[in-house]
């Protein structure tokens, strides 16, 4: 009863950071075209931000939020209006710059890697966040965790919010659904394809503030979670914000399940349910 | 035999081609007599990633299926030395490496032939990613380390089974893109619809080919695995071996052999410099000269060289000579 | 979770056939095509409905109905692009169903597609030559390269032979996918709208071109949308709606069959 309730809550948990992570990543392939293999890059800058901001300045991790969301905002942006705006006029088709895009991203991965690597060392970073624990039932559950899942549920709440009531949202979801079409009916495309890419980046940035807060991380653990996003949007399928959320929590339950049996299998695991998920059902669980 | 022919001999420029790579071969043959000790190493790299290049192109390059398993077929020929390299000689382990990877990559043709576009790019991504974790995993839980040791052998005997793998495949790929198969395969690039209603059947000809390009990878991976005497999943399963392959076929252009044959030498020589002048800033810069590269450089150096004999002839010059 | 459960009742609808009753079907004699209740659903839409059908040797059997009837769907379901849902497909008595398009390619069927579809970095000959290559197992490079040249006699694109293949017209770009199925030596051409898009002139020139390949010895099972032509040239036509088969006969009966009138001129669709 004890481990079951553990895992329902630490499942959600991960989940909802999972969720977050997806989000971003789908937003971004699902209008602007990226897999943005760079993603997790974002969400360990936004958490070393957080840190500097928790250890060197004595602030509360919240206000990572604060700095973290304008600072990749802009990067994100930027890097779509000049690299990937580029990267598509001189792509033959669609097709050509979507791997010429995952390219590319490959690229800033590269880049934003080794230069946090440079300015924050490789060493394993973190800082204490409300280190006490509540009893919920007979389980000990961090109260931190819950801090985090509260934050990331509001999120996702919010961002759908967004996407369905705002008339900015709604003109991201018809791009989504046929840029040619939207951009006929007045939406100015690429505005829209970069404002996509960079609220991907903000959606990263939320989860880096996050992961800060619940688990140590180091430079180079961007990867795992871009990978970790990849495999959620595959999950829910490419473009699907409820398919993202969906898949995240999914991911996040079998996640902590497997990883309370043995957590080296984990990711194993995962790529597993990725792959043969590809070839069963390539569209994704929600996928069109 | 008519097809060698043609290859080789039918036509002047065919014919300045043969002989300029058997030339080529040759004097890779006695060039470590003339070098420094380094030399056969630094070539047998060289080789090695011409070889993964060339692989890449041969599939990806003709089909448009962006594959990154270039490191899965790489890792498993490391992987393969590791288990063998001990008991067997190198040109054996050699050998069984290229079928493990040619099987591997055969049976992930089978089963992901539905994919198409960004879902078959994902699949491969997530392939080496999958083994990486998995061997990993694998090697701690029944082993209780991670990686293994690897017989060493001298570099120079590294760097002639590595010419050798890169002579063979060199003299199967050039009739290969003049026989039907490859003309098959351009279809596919082309057109899949249309060239599976004309006959062609789609679904062998890219599995094969996949599968082709796979067996010289493993072949490499095995003999560079003795020059690192040490594999383990991160060495042998390393993103960057998917994704150099495919940043030198780009800087080379993969409309011939001879694209990613230079983008080898460039990119691994700029590798190799940089290492050792600015290890502190490799990194960085090789993540910006890849953005460049992709940004610049569309049709490769061969397209960009093309554009500005074209525009000479027409009289004028290039302001911005990537600007195809 | 509701959007999984629909995703399973789409799956379990896709299992059972759905047709009213048990097909009676029985083709003529001469047929070359018979398909039997044929189906193929899209999620929850029902492109080709309970639809049975057949060509026989030597006509010109031509497809029509409004835009979204199912014809070209009907298409990609003989020339195995798509896999059937029910239904059985006989190609001169072999059963095709379920195979891939080239091995239906090589028994001797070949087909245009609606958009046409080229290999743009070849140039006019070697487009054509694919289909005489690959279009039959084992054929010589010489034997192909004879073939490809009496083709484009045939189909008369000899003044084309320099242009690069993005730059044909409309009209050109379509008759080079002809002269590619035809490379391929088929028993029976499949034409997906021909005509469509083409001028009065380009119009006629595909007519004749249509009339040569049948006198060819070759059976042409054709849709269009040009009505001028398919009454003029067709022996029988048969007609979609909303995937379901509602009219068959030669073309003055189409003409003047109530059902169809409705369809086209009372046009809900």
């Amino acid at each position: 009863m004890t481990l079951f309730i553990s895992i329902l809550i630490n499942g959600c948990v991960l989940g909802s950071v999972y969720a977050l992570v997806a989000m971003g990543l789908n937003t971004q392939y699902g209008v602007a075209r990226i897999l943005n293999i760079a993603h997790g890059e974002f969400i360990i800058l936004a958490a070393f931000i957080t840190l500097d901001l928790v250890t060197k300045n004595h602030t509360a991790p919240f206000v990572g939020f604060a700095v973290a969301i304008p600072v990749v905002f802009v990067i994100s942006f930027a890097l779509h209006r000049t690299l990937y705006k580029r990267v598509k006029d001189i792509s033959a088709n669609d097709g050509a710059f979507e791997g010429n895009a995952i390219l590319a991203a490959f690229g800033i991965y590269f880049i934003v890697q080794n230069l946090m690597q440079t300015h924050w060392g490789s060493a394993t970073a973190a800082y204490q966040f409300m280190p006490y624990s509540v009893k919920i039932g007979p389980a000990d559950i961090s109260a931190g965790n819950l801090v985090v899942l509260l934050i990331a549920v509001l999120i996702c709440i919010a961002y759908n919010l967004f996407l369905s009531q705002t008339r900015l949202g709604k003109a991201i979801r018809a791009a989504a659904q046929d840029p040619a079409a939207a951009a006929m009916l007045g939406v100015r495309i690429n505005t829209i394809m970069a404002l996509c890419f960079a609220i991907g980046g903000v959606l990263a940035a939320c989860a880096g503030v996050l992961i800060s807060m619940k688990e140590p991380f180091t430079s180079i653990s961007g990867l795992g979670y871009t990978t970790i996003a990849i495999i959620i949007v595959v999950l829910g399928g490419l473009g699907s914000v409820k398919g993202a959320i969906l898949g995240g929590f999914i991911l996040g339950y079998v996640g902590f399940a497997v990883s309370v049996y043995d957590s080296g299998f984990m990711l194993s695991v995962f790529y597993l349910i990725v792959l043969v998920l590809l070839i069963v059902r390539p569209k994704g669980l929600m996928g069109r | 035999m008519e097809l060698l022919k043609r290859s080789f001999f039918g036509g002047k420029a065919a014919k300045i081609q043969f002989f300029a790579i058997i030339i080529a071969i040759v004097v890779l043959f006695f060039v470590p007599n003339f070098g420094s000790a380094y030399l056969p190493l630094f070539l047998a790299w060289v080789i090695t990633y011409a070889v993964m290049s060339l692989a890449w192109t041969l599939f990806s390059g003709k089909t448009g299926y962006v594959s990154l398993a270039s490191a899965a077929f790489y890792g498993t020929g490391m992987y393969v030395q590791a288990a063998l390299g001990s008991n067997l000689p190198i040109v054996v382990s050699m050998i069984i490496a290229a079928a493990a990877s040619f099987g591997v990559a055969f049976g992930i043709g089978l089963v992901t032939l539905r994919l198409r576009g960004v879902y078959f790019t994902i699949f491969t991504f997530g392939l080496s990613l999958f083994l990486n974790k998995f061997i990993h995993w694998y090697e701690v839980k029944f082993f209780h380390t991670k990686g293994h040791m690897v017989l060493a052998y001298d570099n120079l005997t590294v760097y002639y089974c590595v010419l050798v793998v890169f002579a063979i495949f060199l003299l199967v790929v050039i009739p290969m893109n003049k026989s039907r198969f490859g003309l098959a395969l351009d279809c596919i690039g082309q057109n899949e619809d249309s060239a599976q209603h004309v006959g062609v059947n789609t679904t062998m000809t890219k599995v094969l080919a996949f599968a082709v390009s796979a067996a010289p990878v493993g072949a490499v991976g095995a003999a560079m695995a003795t020059t690192i005497g040490y594999v383990d999943p991160d060495i042998a399963f390393k993103l960057l071996a998917s994704f150099m392959p495919v940043l030198m076929a780009i800087f080379g252009g993969t409309h011939s052999v001879y694209g990613p044959i230079v983008g080898a030498i460039v990119f691994y020589s700029l590798q190799d410099y940089l290492l050792r002048e600015l290890p502190g800033a490799y990194m960085i810069i090789f993540g910006c000269v890849m953005v460049a590269v992709i940004l610049l450089m569309p049709k490769g150096i061969f397209g960009v060289i093309d554009t500005i004999i074209a525009r000479r002839k027409r009289g004028f010059d290039g302001e911005v000579i990537g600007d195809v | 979770m509701s959007d999984l459960n629909e995703i399973l009742l789409e799956e379990e609808a896709a299992a059972d056939c759905g047709c009213d009753e048990k097909s009676t079907f029985v083709p003529d004699a001469d047929a070359v095509i018979v398909g039997t209740n044929l189906t193929k659903r899209f999620g929850g839409m029902t492109a080709v409905d309970c639809v049975d059908f057949e060509l026989r040797e030597g006509e010109i059997l031509g497809l029509i109905g409004p835009n979204g009837a199912g014809k070209s769907t009907l298409f990609n379901l003989v020339s195995g692009f798509l896999p059937i849902d029910v239904g059985t497909i006989t190609f001169n008595g072999v059963k095709i169903s379920g195979l891939n398009p080239d091995r239906i390619c090589h028994l001797g069927l070949g087909r245009t597609f609606q958009a046409a579809k080229n290999f743009p970095d070849m140039n006019i000959f070697d487009n054509i030559r694919i289909g005489a290559l690959f279009g039959i197992k084992g054929k010589s490079y010489e034997q192909a390269d004879i073939e490809t040249e009496e083709i484009i006699k045939f189909v008369g694109l000899e003044k084309y032979l320099k242009m690069a293949v993005p730059d044909l017209p409309l009209a050109i770009q379509k008759q080079l996918e002809v002269a590619r199925a035809l490379a391929t030596k088929p028993t029976v051409i499949m034409l997906d709208e021909l005509m469509a898009g083409l001028n009065p002139a380009e119009v006629d020139e595909a007519m004749a071109l249509v009339r040569k390949i049948r006198s060819g010895g070759i059976t042409v099972l054709m849709i269009e949308h040009v009505m001028k032509a398919i009454m003029a040239i067709c022996d029988r036509i048969i007609v979609l709606h909303h995937g379901r088969l509602i009219a068959e006969g030669t073309p003055d009966e189409i003409a003047n069959n109530p059902e169809v009138i409705e369809i086209y001129l009372g046009g809900e669709a």
